[in-house]
This record gives C-alpha cells, structure tokens and sequence, in this order.
C-alpha cells in the first residue's frame, strides 16, 4: 500500500523529485507512548525534508520488547529502527548489534545530549542510541490536600515525611488514598520502583561477586516500609498497579502523592486531570544515606546493524532527536509537549523553564547515576536495573514475589527468601557464579 | 396440551434466553459504548451507561493514526487464506477417516492433535530462524501457511465427527448403483456435508482472525493484522479504554458481522435436512 | 466394506494433511529437541555448544515448575468444568422454542470472536479494576468492600475470563448436536410422562456425548496453551504462572532458549499425558 495523503507542497516534491533516486521507505519498530505517536503525526515533515518515506510499527511496550528482542538476536532485519530503552542499549551495544552512532553531522550537536542520557545509551564511550526523550522519577503531589493537611512538601522529603504525609492526606471515606505507589509485578513496573527504592535504603541487587543481597536487612527494611506504607495509605489492590493505573487515579484526585516517572508530570498538568491545577513536585525521597529513590530512563532510537538503509535511517535519527523537531512540537503543541529529558540546550531554554515541571525533572535527571547508584559498591550499572541480559526475566520473577506479599499472600521474609533463591539458581545457570 | 401452556413456557424460554444472552454479550456491549465516550467518561465514577455526549472522536483517531484499511486487508486475507487451503488439505484427509477407517485412523486422529500441543513460545526462536532462511518474514504467504498448519489439526476433527454423522447406508446404496469415488464425494457426501464444512470454515476463520502469537511475532508491515493493530492500543501512557475500545470495535465488527450473517448455516450443522 | 482400491484412494487423501502436519511437527520439534541440549543464550552470543541434560534438569528442578503444572491443570479443569455445564444449559435453553432466537444466538456466541487480548484488556480495567471497574462499583452499590479480583482471586478471575470466552464455543458444538436429536423420540418420551431430569439424563445427555468429548478435546489443547488472557491481566503474578507461560518467561524474558526448550519438550510430554488421560475417559465416545 502506497496511499499517502498528498499532504507534500511543491517545493517538498521538488526536494523528493531530487532526491528520488536515493528515497528510501524506512520501517520503524516504535512503543505506543504519547510522545512517540505525536512523532508519527510528524512524519510529513521528515519526508518532506529527506524525501525517504516512513513506515509504523507500534506496539505496545512488552510486546515491542518481545518483538524486537527476537528480531535482533536472530538478525530478521524487520526493522530499520528500533526504539529501545536505556537497559538494552548497552547490551546491544556490546554485542556489536547496533550502528555506533559515532558519526552524526555538526548541526545535530551530539554534545548537547544530556550527559546522564549519553552515558547510559553508550557501550565503552560510543554511542549506540539517541535519546528521544528521558525520564527520571520524582514526587507528584497534591498541593490542595498537602495543604488541608497542614504539611509543606519539602524539595527534597526524606521517606518518613513522606510516609506521615500519605497517613495524614488519606480520607478513605472521600475515596483519597495518601499515596500511589507502583506494586504491579514487572521488572519495568513495580520492579523498577522498587530496586530505585532499595538504592535510598541502602540496599542492593548483587554484592562485588554476584551474589544476591535479599537475605540483608536494607531489602526488609525497603519491603516492610512499602508494604507498611501502601497498606496504611495507599489504594486497594496497588499489588496490580502499574503506571497507568497510578495514572488514572491520580488524574481522578483520588491520590494524595504519586512517585513516578517525570514524564508523567505533563499528563497530569494536561487535558486529561481533573486536578492538574494543584499539582506540585518534589525530588524522590530519600533515607539520608545519600542516595535517593529516582531512577534514570530514556526512551531512544537504534539502527540493527545489517540494515541496508543505513543512510536513511541516521537522517530519521537526526531528524526525530534534534533541536529542530523540539522547536516544531513547541510550536504545534505548546512547550510543555516536547519530548523532555534529552537535551540540554532544553532546559537553557527560557520559554521552556516556564514549564512548572521542567525544573525539578532537570534536577532528577541530574541527581541519578547508573554507575553509582548504590550505598555499597555494585558490579553493575544501572539504577532501577542491572544491565545485564538475566536481569529482565529475574527482576520479573522476584517483582511477582513482592507483589504476592503486597496482596498479603505470603509475609514479606517469604518473599525475600524465593527472591534470593529465584536469583542466585538464575545467576548460576548463566555462570556468574 | 392445553396452547396457553406451551406459549407461556415460550415466554419464559424467551426472558431467560434474552437475560443470559445480553449477560453473556455485555462485556461487549460495554466495549462499544465505551468507544463513544470520551476518555474521561470511559472511566467516570460512577460509570455512565447511556447518558453521555456520543462522539465519533476516537474512531477518527484510530483512522489517522492506522491505516486499518491494510490491517483489516491482511486479516482477511490471512484467515481467509489459511481456512481455504486447510480446506483443501483436510476435506479428503477427514472424508477417509471417516468413511474408509483403519486400525490406525484414531491414533491419526489423536498425533494430529497432539501437532498442536508444543507451546508457540517454545519454538519461537526455531521458526523464526526458518522464516529468515526461507524469506517469509513480514510476507502474508508465510502467515498463511503457519495459520493453516497450527488448525489443520481442528479442521480435520470437525470434518471427521461432521461425516461421521453421515449415515454410511446412504453410501454403500450409492455403491450399489455404480457411483464411482468421485461421483459418491462430489454428488452424495458434499451436499450433505455442506452444513459440516460452513462451519468449520467458520471456526477456523474465527481462530486465524484471533491468533495473536504468531501474527504478531512474525510481521512486521506488510503482513501486520489487525491483532497487531490491537498491540498499538493496548496500554498506552494515559487514559486509553476510550481509544482502545474504539480499536478494539473495528478489530471485532467485521467477524462479528460475519457470524451474524452466518449463525443459522452455523447452528444449522449437523441437522442433515437431507437425509431425514 | 472398503475395497481394497478405496483404501489406497483413501490414504492419497490422507497423505496431504498428513505429510503436512508430519513436517509442521517434526521440524519444529526437532529444533526443540536440539537446542533443548544445548546452551543457547540469545543475548550472550546464541548458540555455545553442548550441555547435555542440564537444561531438562534445571527446569525441572526450579521452584516454579510444580506450582506451574499445577496451575496450568486447574485453570484447564476449571475452565472445561464450567464451559461445558453451562454449555449444555445454554445449548438445552437455546434449543427451546422461543423469539428472536437468532439475536439470542449470536449474542451468546459474539464473545468467541473477541480476540484475547481484548477480552483480557477488557476484563482487567472495565470490570475488575478495584477503584474503576464496575464489579467494585457494584460492590460498593450494595455496601461491600470492592475485591481486588486480579490480586486475590486471581486464578478465578483467569478461568472465568477464559471460560467466557469459551462457553460460546462448546455452547455452539453442543446446540449443533442437540439439534440433530430426533424431536420424535423426545416428544415419545414426553407423551410416555418422562420427566424432565430423566429426559435429560437417558436421552439427551447420552446424544451429546461425542459432542461433549470433542469439546473437550478441542479446548484442552487450546487452553492448555492460553497465553495471553495471562499476560495481560496479572502477568504470571499471584499464582498464575502456567507452565506455558513459564516456558514464555524462560524464553523471551530470560532469553534462555535451550532452558525454554527443554520446558516446551515437558509441556509436550503433559500435554500427551492430559490426551491419553482424556481418551481413555472420554475417547470411547468417538468409537460408536
């Protein structure tokens, strides 16, 4: 099917007429985000400019993952380019399966890339995917209920004001639960919060040798806090909420605080929240040990080595993360559209500092470092993940034993005993121990 | 029998039948209502049944972010391509079963379904490999012929129980007055085993429409149906039931359509009109 | 009886599906087999070589397997148990003279052309969600707590979301059977003062019984493999890990390829077991 609507001006048909013997139909793997699908409304824009044509395919997160993973590990060469998040990249990477994106022209200015974003979508200094847009995790709150309370949200609130806070704002009569905290099982979802979480106890996934750390006082004390806290503040069945069920409770004011993504902070100051004229922000708390509960994340665009159109898929690359395409989503769509989190010259932006979030999701992003993020050393990098290829399906596995001691199935000692044993029987098969 | 008795009983067939059906067709029901609301009345506390502002707004949505016009192509194509060919393949196969049994026919019978019992997942990675190899990635040929295999197995066991019923006398009569094999499938088993065949044409088309394993894993464009239409509106960031209802009503509308229209072949089955 | 010529003519017939499903079984069976005995990590450079039996015993061996057959046995039996009851009910009540007997038809049948993931989606947020679904607003309509359907009863929740989208299934298989029973002999019995429970018991159950067994059989396979109702809803989570969706986790979200082979070379071997279990129950049916 070539129907397209014919949506190109003349001197765009002329650029395509120019170039046509080197227009190409790149096919794009793509997650159904927001910002990802305002980038496919795009795409008439990037045609004009380059004359290549563009074809979606988005999918749902898990079955992207799944489908991408496949077509990469067995070199299908489906697709052109593959958006991939900040745990696969350097994986990838390292393997040799993705283009080094080591030769991007001057005007696309790589070094504007925020550092944090650079650094976690590289392999041993080479960059292997360009970060569409990142994220970090802070507090959302409620500035109305925060108030009623009596309580004033600090910049940066350490786990037991928070905890106190979620007490005070509950109102189970008025359907308000204190806070909205991700339980649902998934290292991407209730796994990713939690590990992010254990970094600001203290805890750890793995000691120096690989060992696996449940059986330490940091993971109980981090479980027994969360469940401790959900159960007396946070909503019924959080074991199955995810982001988007937070997402929707909070944009239905049914939550007094909401630790999450900061990408969230524009859905629930949009169209779509009935609270988004009370909402404040704060730094993911932390427990004085000097590590805080936020994680790093970027949502990025990689080219599977072996493609044929190489070219062509580079100039989409440079196209969807340049300064240019910011600009031309700001002026569709208003500033507080853009895809945040990747780019410096963003946040030096002043019509952009006007965002009310724009400030504290810089400040999260700053404050996050894959390569420290734990209290003790660790042999790995990442924060809310281990970036090694066993982590996704142990992180799956122990989440859904937390998650049963979050519905109450099993005690929260229950839980870190499979989880250290579902670890270290996983570790010793893929031979690190 | 007294007739007030028997209408009054009708009566009562008919609230009770209507009850459990509109129960048992709720969930959809709700779906498609759902896809005339906004996405802030998809989940409005307490829920609106009726009562909210109707608006097309997320199928227009859906149509400027998909192209469902290839999407629901390839599915017609798909499950309609795989039912034919496995057609083809299993009539005779169930017709000799059924009509020509061996010692070994059950064991036939019983491996074939056993084909279908190893978990997709677990073959994933070799069948994939072999698509790379033969350049059926992504090609609707390939789906067709995966659709085709993985029912094979369900369409020669409908076949085989629907000409079983078909009462062998009428055969060995035919025998008898010098029919060849050709004439005895074409002119006597065929026309009585129509019923049979329509639905499982019908079963077969529904499962290929439905298969979300392999239509999923082994396309990427030009072979996408319209499950891997669904994928891009399953869980998105936000609210979604709204748009995902919408998505979900075009995934289901054609099938639904076609089930309507062919209920009564459906239901029809195994009475042989013919035959009594 | 068969000529001699028929029977030749009849396994030409037979040599297309057969040879078909003979290829479509062996060749992905073989490769199973193989990387079953090997170390095949797709992310750790695939294929590295022999590793004899270690993959058959480390699945075996890992904590989640027993819990994970046992799931998959009582989700199938709940399943089959509660589509096939219903299924004859429905099938008897839709049989029944009665008006607008097509809509009610295709009403009850719709849900089978619901794929699953929608279903599941469907299920998940608009019914069992403890804060928006309509389940919890009924709940509180009538002053009860709203239940966390997908965290504490969360394999209820599956077999009956599959079970919905199931019953259409046998209730058609079974409608189509009933229909074809002779009306004469139940208006006998009727006139003979046979009631109803012994009708259903000596005439109509015993009629049904090749269509209950293909029910059966048929769904067996088909849930014995349900993926996605699982994936969507609760994600193997709270005691809803099948064993095929073990075999998922070990393959695609562990990536260990020769470790989730040797789980699908077990799902074959428990699949056989249910079929031979099955026949001898059930498998006489298909004789008469």
């Amino acid at each position: 099917m070539t129907l397209r609507t014919p949506l190109c001006m003349a001197s765009a048909a002329a650029i395509i007429a120019a170039s046509a013997a080197h227009a190409e139909t790149i096919t794009i793997a793509t997650v159904n985000n927001g910002d990802m699908i305002r980038m496919q409304g795009y795409t008439d824009d990037f045609t004009a400019k380059t004359g290549h044509e563009v074809e979606w395919v988005t999918l749902e997160e898990n079955v992207l993952r799944q489908r991408v993973t496949t077509d990469i590990t067995t070199k299908g060469g489906s697709f052109d380019i593959m958006t991939i998040g900040m745990y696969e990249t350097p994986i990838w990477g390292a393997n040799e399966w993705l283009v080094p994106l080591d030769d991007l022209s001057a005007e696309y200015d790589v070094d504007d890339i925020l550092p944090a974003m650079a650094g976690g979508l590289s392999h041993d200094g080479t960059l292997y995917a360009a970060p569409f847009y990142g994220e970090s995790s802070m507090v959302m709150y409620r500035t109305d209920l925060m108030e009623k309370a009596g309580l004033e949200m600090p910049d940066a609130p350490t786990w037991d004001f928070i905890r106190e806070a979620a007490a005070a704002m509950t109102d189970r009569d008025n359907e308000i639960n204190g806070i909205c905290l991700r339980g649902k099982a998934g290292w991407g979802e209730g796994g990713a919060f939690i590990t992010a979480m254990s970094n600001s106890f203290g805890a750890r996934w793995f000691d120096m040798d690989w060992n696996a750390q449940f059986d330490t006082e940091a993971w109980a004390n981090t479980l027994n806090f969360f469940k401790g806290m959900m159960d007396e503040s946070g909503p019924s069945g959080y074991a199955t909420n995810g982001f988007n069920e937070n997402l929707n409770l909070f944009n239905q004011g049914k939550c007094g605080m909401w630790i999450d993504a900061t990408v969230a902070a524009s859905f629930v100051t949009g169209d779509g929240s009935t609270v988004a004229d009370s909402v404040g922000f704060a730094l993911a708390p932390d427990n004085g040990l000097g590590k805080r509960s936020n994680w790093l994340w970027a949502w990025a665009l990689a080219i599977p080595a072996g493609t044929q159109k190489e070219a062509a898929a580079k100039q989409f690359i440079e196209w969807a993360t340049s300064k240019e395409y910011i600009e031309l989503v700001a002026a569709n769509e208003g500033w507080a559209n853009v895809p945040p989190g990747a780019r410096t010259s963003l946040y030096e932006n002043p019509e952009y500092q006007k965002v009310p979030f724009a400030q504290m999701t810089l400040d999260s992003i700053l404050s996050a470092d894959p390569n420290n993020s734990t209290v003790e050393p660790s042999p790995y990098v990442g924060i809310q993940f281990a970036a090694i290829p066993e982590f996704a399906g142990i992180a799956t596995e122990v989440s859904q034993e937390f998650s049963a001691a979050y519905a109450g199935q099993q005690t929260v000692e229950e839980a870190l005993e499979k989880a250290q044993a579902i670890t270290n029987e996983a570790m010793e098969a893929a031979g690190y121990r | 029998m007294a007739r007030a008795v028997t209408s009054q009983r009708k009566l009562i067939n008919t609230g009770l039948a209507w009850a459990i059906g509109l129960l048992i067709f709720f969930p959809i029901l709700w779906t498609i209502l759902t896809s005339f609301k906004t996405e802030a009345q998809a989940i409005a506390s307490p829920p609106i049944f009726l009562g909210f502002d109707w608006t097309l707004e997320n199928y227009g949505v859906v149509m400027e972010r998909s192209n469902y016009a290839r999407f629901l192509w390839n599915s017609i194509l798909i499950a309609g391509g795989s039912t034919i060919l496995g057609l083809i393949v299993a009539v005779p196969a169930a017709w000799s079963m059924a009509f020509v049994p061996s010692r070994r026919t059950k064991d036939i019978l019983l491996w074939m379904l056993s084909t279908k019992m190893l978990p997709a997942v677990g073959v994933l990675y070799p069948i994939y490999l072999l698509f790379i190899q033969l350049g059926l990635l992504d090609s609707r040929a390939g789906l067709i012929i995966v659709m085709m295999l993985i029912n094979l197995p369900i369409i020669v066991w409908m076949l085989y129980t629907y000409f079983r019923e078909i009462p062998v006398e009428i055969l060995e009569a035919a025998r008898m007055d010098g029919a060849t094999l050709k004439e005895e499938v074409l002119y006597i088993l065929t026309p009585m085993a129509i019923p049979g065949i329509a639905s499982t044409m019908l079963l077969n088309f529904i499962l290929a429409w439905n298969e979300a394993f392999w239509t999923l894993n082994l396309t990427a464009v030009n072979a996408a149906p319209l499950t891997a239409f669904i994928a891009s509106y399953s869980s998105p960031e936000g609210l979604f039931f709204a748009k995902l209802s919408a998505a979900s009503t075009m995934a289901i509308a054609p099938i639904l359509i076609l089930g309507w229209f062919s209920q009564k072949q459906l239901v029809r089955g195994l009475t042989f009109g013919a035959v009594k | 009886m068969a000529t001699k010529a028929s029977r030749s003519a009849a396994r030409l017939m037979m040599a297309p599906a057969v040879v078909l499903l003979l290829g479509w079984m062996l060749v992905p069976l073989i490769m199973t087999l193989w990387f079953s005995f090997r170390t095949y990590l797709p992310l750790r450079g695939g294929d590295q070589g022999w590793t004899g039996f270690d993959n058959y015993v480390r699945f075996v061996t890992s904590s989640a397997f027993w819990p994970a057959v046992q799931t998959t046995l009582v989700i199938v039996l709940g399943v089959l148990i509660i589509t096939v009851c219903l299924g004859i009910l429905l099938a008897i009540l839709l049989d029944q003279p009665m008006w607008g007997q097509g809509v009610v038809r295709i009403l009850v049948i719709a849900p089978f052309f619901v794929m699953p993931t929608v279903s599941a989606l469907v299920w998940k947020n608009m019914f069992m969600d403890p804060v928006n679904g309509l389940f919890a607003h009924l709940w509180r309509f009538f002053g009860a707590e709203p239940v966390s359907w997908l965290s504490d009863a969360a394999t209820p929740s599956i077999i009956m979301i599959v079970s919905w989208q199931w019953l259409p299934f046998a209730t058609l298989i079974l409608l189509t059977a009933i229909q074809s029973l002779d009306s004469e002999q139940l208006e006998a019995a009727e006139m003979d003062g046979a009631p109803h429970l012994k009708r259903f018991w000596y005439i109509i159950l015993p009629h049904l019984s090749r269509a209950i067994t293909i029910v059966i059989l048929i769904q067996t396979i088909f849930l014995l493999a349900i993926f996605a109702e699982i994936f969507v809803t609760t994600g193997g989570a709270f005691g809803t890990r099948t064993l095929s969706y073990l075999i998922f986790q070990r393959v695609l979200e562990s990536q260990n390829v020769g470790l989730g082979s040797a789980g699908g070379v077990y799902a074959i071997i428990l699949a056989n077991i249910v079929a031979i279990f099955l026949m001898r129950i059930v498998g006489k049916n298909l004789d008469n």
